[in-house]
């Protein structure tokens, strides 16, 4: 079951916070606990509990080395 | 959130997806075999279908959609059993994607309801911790539907603070060992598998590999936007091009070789793994979260007597439910498809879920498969 949603961690409290999906969609009563987040972060958000801080330096790199990489192989033909 | 959605039209890039659907033709010419990719989520499903993504492969390259949604390979035997208990009067919490997938009596959750049934729909196992404890004079059971991504959230409230009046039928199943079986099943024969994302998030890279050694195919751990789903199909193919077989992370931004070690291990802590049965799929080893022992006091298999789910036939008559969520064909291939089952009137479990490949194809429209050609 792969269906999760990331969202931007806009309160924490206790064990659980409040997540902005965007769109409008805000969801209170997310378990926070299970992984290392702060207020700011944005989560990967799967049946009510965040199980991952989204990377977002990582994402922008994935995209940066495969637009080089495929430049550089075009060339190279 | 302007941010977040910068980063996800980098990774729905049509300018991009061009390029790598062009090294993708590129590579499959010279491969020139038949080749079998499969993934195992539905949420790759839907990104591929959605995407039109099939429609973009070269005629010797096939994707297809194996057991990656937990409705479709949730046991009928444990939907009947609890579809009981709801009956005899004990509260059923469930998700609403699996009260309306039927068992092997034919009915559902949802028809069990107008039969008088006692049920509720939760979007969370801790709504269903708070309903519990409103509900403190009623006996109440909660069904754990899902994957190792699903699972933990139930053990962390399990060991946090459990209402004493619930209980908890556990259907969860581990992903890995799964995707050994498919890798070892001869009528697929398999050339390269794209790894669930989210999945894999919270398992790491680490529990696939002793299958990877065993089996050397491509294994590429993905993302769903489009962007990287073409760049694993691009990857598997170069590998197979180069004779190579790897590990390889495309989704970094997720997924780790560890994953999330908290979330692995709360969830260990209350299960073990055992032999368990995947419906439409067969039985896998070390694949069914079991509560241990010491959790026996919110066990409902303990409590209700509820034996532990094995295989029989429970498909209606005529449907091809098993070969569809085992990915050895496509819905369109299915008598029933589209015909006596549809999204409104559902005949098997991979019609109901939407992370189901039929559901998926039906509500795309998909009747056939086209090919490009570049």
């Amino acid at each position: 079951m792969c269906l999760g949603y990331p969202g931007r961690i806009i309160e924490i409290k206790g064990d659980f916070a409040k997540v902005d999906f965007g769109s409008g969609v805000i969801k209170d009563n997310i378990i926070i606990s299970l992984v290392d987040a702060k207020v700011g972060d944005y989560v990967i958000v799967h049946a009510g509990y965040a199980i991952q801080v989204l990377d977002e330096e990582e994402a922008k790199k994935t995209i940066e080395i495969w637009n080089e990489y495929l430049k550089s192989i075009s060339e190279n033909r | 959130m302007s941010d977040l959605k910068s980063i996800l039209m980098l990774y729905r890039d049509p300018k991009l997806a061009k390029r790598l659907t062009e090294k993708i033709h590129e590579l499959a010419k010279e491969i020139n075999d038949y080749t079998l990719i499969m993934h195992v989520c539905g949420t790759h499903e839907w990104t591929i279908t959605h995407y039109g993504i099939r429609s973009l492969m070269p005629d010797n390259v096939e994707l297809r959609a194996g057991p990656g949604c937990p409705v479709c390979i949730t046991p009928a035997s444990d939907i009947d059993a609890i579809i009981k208990l709801s009956l005899d009067g004990i509260i059923v919490m469930a998700y609403g994607d699996i009260s309306r997938a039927k068992g092997g009596k034919g009915i559902s959750l949802e028809d069990a309801k107008s039969m008088g049934g006692k049920i509720k729909i939760v979007y969370s196992v801790q709504d269903a911790f708070l309903l519990a404890k409103e509900l403190s004079d009623e006996d109440i059971v909660f069904f754990g539907v899902g994957f190792d991504t699903t699972a933990p959230a139930t053990a962390y409230m399990i060991k946090r603070d459990p209402p004493k009046n619930l209980s908890v039928l556990s259907s969860y199943r581990y992903v890995p060992p799964a995707v050994g079986a498919l890798l070892e099943a001869p009528d697929l024969a398999i050339d390269g598998i794209i790894n669930p994302g989210h999945s894999s998030t919270v398992t790491g890279m680490k529990p696939y590999k002793e299958y990877f050694d065993k089996h050397k195919k491509p294994m590429v751990f993905s993302g769903f936007e489009p962007i990287d789903v073409l760049i694993s199909i691009y990857l598997i193919l170069k590998q197979i091009r180069d004779g190579k077989a790897e590990m390889i992370n495309e989704y970094t931004r997720s997924v780790t070789w560890n994953g999330n070690v908290k979330a692995m291990k709360t969830l260990l802590s209350v299960f073990q793994l055992e032999e368990g049965y995947w419906r439409g799929f067969g039985i896998v080893d070390n694949s069914a979260f079991e509560f241990k022992e010491e959790f026996d006091f919110v066990n409902a298999r303990v409590k209700y007597g509820i034996r532990k789910p094995t295989a029989r036939g429970e498909f209606v008559e005529g449907a091809k439910c098993a070969d569809v969520i085992k990915g050895k064909i496509d819905p369109i291939e299915c008598p029933l498809y589209m015909k006596e089952c549809t999204p409104d009137n559902p005949k098997g479990p991979s019609m109901v879920s939407i992370e189901g490949t039929c559901r998926i194809w039906a509500e795309h429209k998909v009747t056939a498969i086209l090919k490009c050609r570049i």
